[in-house]
């Protein structure tokens, strides 16, 4: 007989309101996460600065598509289209800017107005067919694909397209994905010999770690926003509702449909808010970017607490669930782990996420085992 | 009681394609009044329900409302008319706390700088007095509705619906799901919203429950209305026999012993 919480609590204790708490895996895992790393990896460098803003910008990128894939969840719908997504709109800003010459705002701007489009589609068809999420972004996982495969070979007879770097110079709107801030703090402190500089080369003097990227300023701006939205506005309780059931809130007068498309257009933002950062930082887009990045969003949700079946969930959870996801990633890499094994990890960790959630599911709905 | 009944259903029919669901009901719904609607599954219940909370339109009759022919267009109209419809399972979302689901679609809201945020304060404290004017003992506002029994949901979703000005209560199998405890509690829940001048409309096949709240009774079968008896005019062996549509059980029953 497995022990059963149930029993062993009194009914509403604070211990027993911890345990239902939707993020308390998620934080137990980043604490477990990081006591081990901090252990096994020390002396690699993995906790210097350097090699924080390592691991954090891999962190940030997992956290900005699964704060989308969060909310999307709780509301009681996935989407597997955001890799394909992903790619689709980094090839729209580099096809447009560099290839037909606009400004590189307005490739931006319509990258994302074109992805938002997409993901309110991809909305409306699920809310007026009634079919289940999982099969129409999946098909829309291919057709993006496709679309933007066939997009860019048929403009550049490539599937890399770079040169965004050298046009973005100036460009008021790329600094905010591309950019870093701080910078004069960091400049200051190494000139004070507190932070790393270079010793030799170009950029000698220089500060290793010249400022905090934009990726996690993104990052962070979407899960305050994320998280606010949820749980302290009148939309974040329609959230809950839509995906805890959906039948009961239209009876009460949720606007089920509108949430649901709100939240896929959303999702389709972060994975657009992803591509533009990247293609940034990079300099390039490539036809192929963010594959299986879907997966990894969903991922850091159920690792975050959220329920499959949705109504429930934490977007601190589905941070902290990315947090787990990039230092491991990044800390077997520091530790010198052959890398396949980082997926062994993340199949484990999955399904031990999913049964202490459906777990938890029990304990607050009052199911029978 | 007032003079114009609070709602009128006049020769109802409803057709769903060559199926006669409801083939001409009436029956009237005055103020302060449990008015148990009885009947046998696929009697018809469902599509009556449905009718007047305004999901279908009837093919033919005429619903008045305060002694006015009304269209109820839509669930939003049929709410706004204060018509409350409280469906057995589909009353609250169990994965969320009492209070989010007692306040859903009308959350209260305080302004924080430009941004209206909700106002978990004020949502919880009314709830809690509501809930306690219903004798409805709450731990937690922010206990998740899963933990309460099925006695306790009826009741949180029939005090929802009143405290959101329902005049007209129909409540859809209020009790079958339930134990005889719990039954008791949301009897006496019922109870409570009847004296405070709300009219009921309580939908069952559960005589029993339906003789221990009811004022008239109207037993549908096969999509028509047997017609209505006042309390005392009737008993449970005769209900029962209306709604089985033509044996009494007592009948059946000596049958099998003879």
């Amino acid at each position: 007989m497995p022990i059963n919480i149930k029993n062993l609590l009194p009914a509403h204790s604070n211990f027993r309101k911890a345990m239902l708490r939707p993020d308390l895996g998620a934080i137990t895992g980043v604490v477990l996460v990081f006591l081990f790393f901090f252990l096994v990896a020390r002396d690699t460098g993995m906790f210097s600065l350097e090699g924080s803003m390592n691991w954090g910008i891999v962190s940030s990128q997992f956290i900005i598509i699964a704060v989308g894939a969060c909310l999307l969840m709780i509301a009681g719908e996935f989407d597997l289209s955001v890799g394909s997504m992903i790619g689709f709109a980094g090839i729209v800003i580099a096809v447009t800017s560099v290839v037909w010459g606009w400004p590189v705002w307005l490739s931006i701007i319509t990258a994302f107005v074109l992805s938002m489009l997409v993901g309110a589609l991809i909305g409306y068809i699920v809310v007026k067919t009634n079919l289940p999420s999982f099969i129409v972004s999946l098909a829309f996982l291919y057709i993006l694909r496709g679309m933007t495969i066939f997009g860019a070979i048929y403009s550049t007879q490539k599937t890399i397209i770079g040169g965004v770097t050298e046009i973005s110079q100036g460009d008021w709107l790329a600094p905010f994905f591309g950019g870093k801030i701080f910078t004069g703090l960091f400049q200051w402190l190494a000139e004070h010999g507190w932070i790393q500089t270079f010793i030799a080369g170009t950029k000698a003097g220089q500060p290793v770690v010249s400022g905090i990227p934009m990726m996690m300023v993104w990052a962070l701006a979407l899960v305050i926003f994320g998280h606010f939205l949820l749980t302290r506005t009148r939309f974040g309780n329609w959230i809950y509702a839509s995906g805890g059931d959906a039948q009961a809130a239209r009876h009460i007068g949720v606007p089920v449909n509108k949430v649901k498309i709100l939240m896929f257009v959303f999702t389709a933002f972060c994975a657009t808010v992803f591509a533009t950062a990247q293609v940034m930082e990079f300099g390039s887009a490539a036809a192929d970017r963010g594959l299986l990045k879907e997966f990894e969003a969903i991922i850091s949700v159920v690792i975050g607490g959220a329920l499959l079946t949705g109504g429930y969930g934490s977007v601190i959870g589905a941070a902290l669930g990315a947090i787990i996801f990039g230092v491991v990633q990044q800390g077997l890499f520091f530790i010198g782990v052959e890398s396949s094994l980082f997926r062994v990890f993340l199949g484990v960790i999955l399904l031990l996420a999913v049964i202490l959630n459906t777990h938890i599911r029990k304990l607050i709905t009052g199911e029978k085992e | 009681m007032s003079t114009s009944p609070m709602m009128e259903l006049l020769d109802i029919k409803k057709n769903f394609g060559s199926v006669n669901a409801l083939k001409g009901v009436s029956m009237t719904i005055n103020k302060g009044e449990c008015h148990c609607l009885l009947g046998d599954n696929g009697a018809g219940k469902s599509t009556l329900i449905k009718i007047m909370s305004g999901v279908h339109q009837p093919t033919d009759g005429q619903i008045h409302i305060d002694g006015k022919s009304t269209i109820v267009k839509g669930p939003r109209y049929a709410i706004d008319a204060g018509i409350a419809t409280v469906y057995q399972d589909l009353a609250l979302i169990p994965l969320m706390s009492v209070s989010r689901n007692f306040w859903l679609g009308r959350e209260l809201t305080k302004k924080i700088g430009p941004i209206n945020v909700l106002d978990f304060e004020q949502c919880n404290s009314i709830l809690m007095s509501e809930m306690k004017k219903m004798g409805i003992q709450l731990r937690d506002p922010n206990q998740s509705v899963g933990t309460l029994s099925g006695g306790e949901r009826q009741s949180v979703a029939i005090a929802r619906a009143v405290f959101f000005g329902a005049k007209i209560l129909i409540l859809d199998e209020p009790t079958s799901a339930l134990g005889v405890y719990q039954t008791s509690n949301v009897l006496q829940t019922i109870e409570k919203v009847r004296a405070k001048g709300v009219a009921i409309v309580f939908i069952s096949h559960n005589v029993s429950h339906a003789l221990s709240v009811g004022d008239k009774f109207t037993v549908l079968c096969r999509g028509e209305t047997l017609g209505t008896a006042r309390r005392g005019e009737i008993d449970y062996d005769e209900l029962q026999f209306m709604m089985s549509g033509n044996k009494k059980l007592s009948e059946l029953q000596k049958e099998r012993v003879t």
